[in-house]
């Protein structure tokens, strides 16, 4: 370690008489914000633990059901076909939200991350906003995999505007899983966080219908699950019949509510 | 708050549950000094560093940092932290990090300057969790130092660093403070406040006990230790007066006194063949513990 001086105390004095150097122009600001979700991504997606299952599971099993095991079928059934298509691509969209936020923040929480950038200058959302922004980049990249798998291998007969839409409800789709995500980060332990997302992750799997259709006993509970909702969306995009609005209400309505109940615990409890 | 108080604890009290972890504490750091915060365990210097960051509210009291509450996002960016139980991101490798914090401040060091300041240039491109405890410890500070900061807040900032790179933050900390920084250090090496600090607070229960220069709280301890080499045999020794306590090592004589010189001149008459005489006045340690003693008795 060399002499090197850290101050360099030369703007003018404030009225209590400090020098003002916390002055801090957008432009820097926004690069704060853009750094951090920059740096976020590429943590994620460095990680093993976390980039290979979430980027992955869902395009493998989709080549898995719909190419390897019931192709054949799936090809005389563009109905079915469609249904295992946007059952695996929500799928996909909703692992990097609920475990980036779920384990991810129960564990920065415990291991002191989050207090040390509370106690930084990082502008205040920061923390919240690049874990979206990696949630929709992992978004981006299963959209991404996801639609090349059905255009090649899965013979799904998709047009320039479809893959769009889906991309788009994708990318915005990712929000209410990590609202959830952090929902269950802000509350549990570190060492519960994993046992607590996967078991809404695998019952939200099945319990919403998007992997299999549900008896009719169970299909008026499915509509509880956001990931229902995101299904309707991607159906209505790709052609069937659907409620847009309800849907966007739904989600956006569980993404607001609990990210309010998530930020409030945060700065009360960290 | 004057120009000259960049950080105050002003009658603050805090309680989790039936725990008082402060108990009407005032504190000030003033500009241009290292000031260390030391205490037992649970003594209160976490929650009090914690409300002096904001990421606490006192529950009686005020604490502002730079005449400010900390709760500001620019009150802290005068502000550069190093907690103790910290894991950063694995993944991203020290630049990274050194670049992301940076980016927090308005007028930041660039990264590679703060790792070469910090010593931790070959580091640069090498994976967090792949550091050794003591390498990690040494991001940390550089992580704390890239923005310029004018107060640091540096919690055991030492622990777990081997002699040489504990040598060479000891003298970074003193070209900051040179350089107008202001620290605020808690640490558990006593050696290292007393090498360090300009002043010292001392926190038992909740409650600031002894504040002052070094010297100041060493002088609460008024005795002195004496060690010789003699034939003289501690029975003998401990009955004379001003002796609190005597020890032998093997032919070497401990003497706790409270008045020295008394014992010395005593000590040269009594055994013409008395060698290797020692005088030591007590250490921030013993002060340390002698004034902690006393507030949990």
């Amino acid at each position: 370690m060399n002499g090197t001086g850290v101050m360099s105390a030369t703007s003018s004095e404030t009225g209590r008489g400090f020098v003002d150097l916390t002055a801090m122009p957008g432009r820097r600001v926004f690069g704060a914000y853009l750094k951090e979700a920059r740096y976020e991504s590429v943590r994620m997606l460095r990680s093993p633990a976390f980039g290979i299952p979430f980027l992955s599971l869902p395009v493998a099993l989709y080549l898995l059901f719909a190419v390897l095991l019931f192709g054949e079928a799936l090809r005389n059934d563009p109905k079915a076909a469609l249904f295992v298509f946007t059952g695996f691509d929500v799928m996909g969209v909703m692992g990097p939200g609920l475990f980036g936020f779920g384990i991810v923040v129960a564990t920065e929480r415990e291991q002191g991350l989050l207090t040390l950038k509370r106690a930084l200058p990082m502008p205040p959302a920061a923390y919240l906003l690049a874990k979206m922004a990696m949630a929709m980049v992992f978004g981006v990249i299963v959209t991404a995999t996801m639609i090349a798998a059905a255009l090649t291998l899965g013979h799904l007969p998709l047009t320039v505007g479809q893959c769009f839409s889906i991309a788009a409800i994708n990318i915005l789709g990712a929000l209410p899983f990590c609202a959830l995500g952090l929902f269950i980060g802000t509350r549990v332990s570190a060492k519960a966080a994993p046992a607590i997302t996967n078991l809404v992750y695998l019952a939200m799997i099945y319990l919403s219908g998007i992997m299999f259709p549900l008896p009719k006993t169970m299909q008026a509970t499915a509509v509880i699950w956001p990931a229902y909702h995101l299904d309707q969306l991607m159906f209505r995009a790709l052609g069937a019949p659907s409620q847009t609005m309800i849907h966007v209400a739904v989600l956006a309505s569980v993404t607001l509510l609990l990210t309010a109940l998530s930020i409030r615990r945060l700065a009360r409890i960290g | 708050m004057n120009n000259d108080c960049l950080a105050e604890l002003a009658g603050v009290s805090k309680r989790f549950g039936k725990i008082v972890a402060l108990d009407g504490v005032d504190l000030k750091v003033r500009r241009g000094e290292l000031f260390a915060l030391l205490g037992p365990n649970g003594a209160g210097k976490t929650t009090a560093i914690s409300l002096l960051l904001g990421l606490r509210q006192p529950d009686s009291g005020s604490a502002h940092l730079f005449g400010q509450l900390p709760q500001r996002v620019e009150t802290r960016r005068r502000v550069g932290v190093m907690m103790q139980e910290v894991t950063l991101a694995p993944d991203l490798r020290v630049r990274e990090l050194v670049d992301l914090v940076a980016s927090y401040y308005p007028n930041p060091l660039i990264p590679d300057a703060v790792l070469e300041m910090t010593d931790t240039a070959p580091l640069r491109d090498r994976p967090y969790g792949k550091l050794s405890a003591g390498q990690k410890r040494q991001i940390q500070f550089a992580l704390a130092v890239c923005g310029r900061p004018w107060l640091l807040f540096l919690d055991e900032p030492t622990v777990g660093l081997d002699v040489q790179a504990r040598e060479l933050m000891w003298s970074t900390l003193r070209q900051l403070v040179e350089d107008g920084s202001s620290i605020v250090l808690t640490t558990h090496y006593l050696e290292e406040a007393e090498a360090l600090a300009d002043r010292v607070a001392v926190l038992a229960k909740g409650r600031v006990i002894a504040e002052g220069t070094v010297n100041e709280i060493r002088a609460h301890v008024v005795r002195k230790r004496i060690t010789c080499v003699t034939s003289l045999s501690s029975e003998e020794v401990a009955t004379w007066p001003d002796v609190q306590s005597v020890s032998r090592d093997q032919q070497r004589l401990n003497i706790t006194a409270s008045n020295a010189e008394t014992v010395v001149r005593r000590l040269l008459e009594a055994d013409e063949d008395l060698e290797e005489l020692e005088v030591r006045r007590a250490g921030l340690a013993e002060a340390f513990t002698e004034l902690t003693q006393e507030v949990v008795a």
